[in-house]
């Protein structure tokens, strides 16, 4: 039999851990509930349809899509940087760097991780962006370009470490097949290794597209604030989080329709990525299974 | 054959082979010749130095940071850690079949093309025609003719390590190197594997690893018994089981078989 | 033969490719430091460090940032250090193999990956409007602390599962209860690791800018908190007020705010690197 001591430790411990639980149900919750206030006022056909998001003019509209256009371009220019990147870098430091390069660099890059985001944004405004308008000349002084590839870079050891990671589980025998044929390093990584691997490399990918899509302050700084709908590289969008900042940096009325559009923006964040983080952890889940 | 002639009339020769892994030394002053279309044994208890031996031949040591060695290995007559070597070529002409069955994870097909797609052989009917025949050598045919899209993975233990030899066939090399091919086989398709180097010895020179001494009784012409690092007794297959030279030949051998 | 020296080749080539991206990454992060050092260390000086905020950059410090920073360093340490520890705790200790375990798990791998922005809203919602905190030091010190609970479980998790089931088996013999197996042998053996993963996390909350504007802290705070219930900013708000600004007196602000913010943040990252590579010798 339990202690009363052990039994209400266990209890303590216990109730530390349901925080995780409430602070998910939390979230769910006021998402939910401002979100669904926000769509008694508008309807969910205006909300995914309409063309426009200017809920704070006198002249409103409610559509989303500029919203996630932006933050969708955006995304995709970070991942063209980062996955050729990244990828690379995971199959150099597996197959080709001395142990002593792989162990070195691995924590280096670590670091691009760990600078603060708004750092990168003053990177993007005050460094990358005067260098690209030299280039491509009718570049806009916001853009999703700049902050695109800014964030790319920021991505690359979420793909790099975790892809590497990824090759390094690759079982050895195979590895020893392939070279035992007369295949290259280059032949066997792509070949086999990078197959092999494949799941854990598509999760890693998966979760720095979340990251990518969930990133605030390098694209409310550098991206701008104009919501519009458009692929265009070269002129400034608005991201789902640069348009909750901007309505946070406001005085918009607690309360107010425009208040909540902060809540109905989130929940489409919310909702996209958790959808991503979802089939990364499945996607893991079954590479796992598959060597173990 | 070129320029640097033979100065070997053996198929491989091992001479002289001292090998380290960083200070220690688990190869000491191995000599072999091995003449062509033989099977040679190499046994021993674990740890003696037989498996790193035999992957000295494709160069698969290359891959530890800690290894180095002196002496030399020649193949056709040449030394094949000369700097001038492309480990990739050699490594097609010396094939290996490793301990556990590690087929890719792609179909029955794919794995057999594999060794001819990096080369840049990619034409249908040929890699159609090279696919059928590694196959039939390895003894797999009947089993696997009609579902070649099939993923490897979905093989027995015995019909994997036969892809995995036909993968090796498929490259035409002329010797192959064998890791304990059937250590972890059942007896059925242990004899099956063992029935097959008999037949491929008419064409190429086989080197195996072994732990089993039937086996290496039943199959192979010559025997090299290994003990720390030495290479103690190198003669014919029947000589070493039958009339060992050595004091430590005989109680290895006949301590397994008691 | 052909193919063999073409593939040779391309392999070679892919090789320089591959040094050439790795070294990329470091050398663009290079490139930005020397670029933000070179426009920023001459601005930091003691005024700057002990001035308020001003509309005149010349005469703007970071005295509320960098006392707000360390407020929020110290009041999420406080709230997150215990509830991640003892949270974990629970999930590799005791709550094992229910259903319940499983959800817990699989909630927390999800709320690792919830955009920070997100974390935000919740906090308005809960700690400023209906606990009624306002855009105080507690609220964000609460949020930031909900943000960073899933990095610290993760990584105590890790630490624990690194003590060999025979140091426990071995105290269970003795006669040891549960609890005290875990206090008295498991804690201490991974109490390093457990230290470098809650230092990595403290260091991310000391960068982070977007929930902390969301629940409403202040670009402008012209005087130095005095108890967590105060309103305040931090260095990642300033230096991004600066940015916004169009002055370019603004920008060379920043860059000297972001000097002494990656100070301290990368000191942390270094003190945590030491502390696991330390352990690793002992352990050996």
């Amino acid at each position: 039999m339990k202690s009363i001591k052990e039994k209400v430790i266990e209890s303590i411990l216990f109730a530390c851990a349901l925080i995780t639980v409430l602070t998910t149900l939390g979230i769910i919750w006021v998402l939910l509930s401002e979100s669904y206030s926000f769509f008694s006022e508008v309807s969910l056909g205006e909300f995914l349809t309409d063309k426009e998001w200017t809920p704070l003019f006198s002249q409103k509209h409610f559509g989303i899509m500029p919203l996630v256009t932006g933050t969708l371009l955006t995304t995709f220019i970070a991942i063209c940087v980062a996955l050729p990147m990244g990828l690379t870098i995971a199959v150099y430091l597996n197959e080709y760097a001395p142990k002593g390069i792989r162990k070195t660099v691995k924590p280096i890059l670590e670091i691009l991780a760990a600078v603060p985001t708004v750092v990168y944004g003053f990177f993007a405004l005050v460094v990358v962006t005067p260098f690209l308008q030299s280039i491509i000349p009718g570049l806009s002084g916001f853009n999703a370009l700049s902050p695109g590839i800014v964030m790319g870079i920021m991505i690359i050891p979420f793909i790099s470490s975790l892809s590497e990671d990824a090759l390094a589980a690759v079982p050895k025998t195979l590895r020893e097949a392939s070279y035992g044929m007369g295949a290259t390093k280059l032949q066997t990584s792509f070949k086999v290794l990078i197959p092999a691997a494949s799941s854990g490399i598509i999760a890693s990918v998966i979760l720095a597209l979340a990251r990518a899509i969930g990133e605030t302050m390098i694209v409310a700084i550098a991206a701008g604030q104009q919501p519009r709908l458009t692929f265009d590289p070269t002129v400034p969008v608005e991201t789902i989080t640069t348009y909750i900042v901007q309505v946070s940096m406001g005085d918009v009325p607690h309360g107010s329709l425009e208040y909540k559009t902060i809540f109905a923006a989130g929940i489409t964040l919310f909702a996209l990525t958790f959808l991503l983080n979802n089939i990364s952890f499945w996607i893991n889940k079954r590479y796992q299974q598959k060597y173990e | 054959m070129s320029e640097s002639q033979s100065e070997s009339s053996f198929k491989i020769e091992a001479k002289n082979i001292d090998v380290f892994y960083g200070e220690k030394q688990v190869l000491k002053d191995v000599n072999m010749p091995i003449e062509g279309n033989t099977v040679t044994a190499l046994i021993g208890p674990s740890g003696c130095g037989k498996s790193t031996f035999l992957r000295l031949f494709n160069r698969m040591n290359d891959y530890i940071d800690v290894f180095h060695k002196k002496g030399e290995i020649l193949i056709d007559g040449k030394d094949i850690y000369r700097k001038k070597t492309n480990v990739e070529e050699l490594r097609k002409s010396v094939g290996m079949v490793f301990q556990k069955p590690n087929p890719f994870p792609k179909s029955i097909y794919d794995n057999i093309a594999y060794g001819l797609r990096i080369q840049g052989i990619n034409k249908k009917s040929l890699l159609d025609e090279i696919v059928e025949k590694s196959i039939r050598q390895a003894a797999l045919w009947d089993e696997v003719k009609d579902n070649l899209k099939k993923s490897a993975l979905a093989l027995s233990g015995g019909q994997q390590q036969r892809l995995c030899i036909a993968r090796t066939l498929a490259v035409e090399p002329s010797v192959i190197l064998m890791d304990e091919p059937a250590s972890a086989l059942d007896p059925i398709s242990t004899a099956k594997i063992e029935e097959l180097i008999q037949e491929l010895k008419e064409q190429y020179t086989i080197l195996i690893v072994t732990h089993n001494m039937q086996q290496a009784g039943r199959i192979s012409d010559k025997t090299g018994f290994f003990y720390m690092g030495d290479l103690v007794e190198f003669d014919e297959t029947q000589q070493i089981f039958t009339n060992p030279k050595n004091e430590r030949t005989e109680n290895y051998i006949s301590g397994r078989f008691g | 033969m052909n193919n063999l020296q073409r593939n040779k080749i391309k392999d070679k080539a892919f090789k320089y490719f591959g040094v050439t991206c790795t070294f990329f990454g470091i050398f663009i992060l290079g490139v930005f430091l020397f670029g933000i050092i070179n426009d920023g260390v001459s601005r930091i000086n003691w005024d700057f460090l002990t001035n308020l905020p001003s509309y005149r950059p010349k005469k703007a410090g970071i005295l509320t940032a960098w006392t707000g920073t360390l407020w929020i360093f110290g009041l999420t340490a406080i709230f997150a250090i215990p509830l991640g520890i003892a949270a974990a705790i629970y999930l590799e200790e005791y709550g094992k193999k229910s259903w319940f375990a499983n959800l817990l798990e699989i909630n927390i791998t999800n709320l690792a990956g919830v955009p920070s922005i997100i974390y935000g809203i919740l906090g308005l919602e809960i700690f400023v409007r209906l606990m009624g905190l306002g855009g105080s030091l507690l609220a964000g010190s609460f949020t930031l602390s909900l943000l960073i609970l899933p990095v610290i479980i993760v990584a105590t998790r890790e630490a624990l599962k690194a003590v060999p089931l025979t140091t426990r088996t071995a105290s269970y013999a003795l006669g040891a209860t549960k609890w005290q197996t875990i206090w008295n042998l498991v804690l201490p053996a991974s109490l390093s690791s457990i230290i470098t993963g809650v230092i990595l996390a403290l260091a991310r909350a000391v960068g982070e800018t977007a929930p902390l504007i969301v629940i409403g802290a202040l670009a402008y705070v012209p005087f130095v908190a005095k108890t967590p219930l105060d309103e305040f900013t931090v260095m990642p708000i300033q230096i991004f007020n600066w940015i916004s600004r169009p002055q370019h007196g603004f920008t060379i602000n920043a860059a000297a705010a972001i000097i002494i913010l990656l100070a301290f943040v990368f000191v942390m990252n270094g003190i945590a690197v030491y502390i696991r590579i330390k352990a690793k010798k002992k352990s050996h």
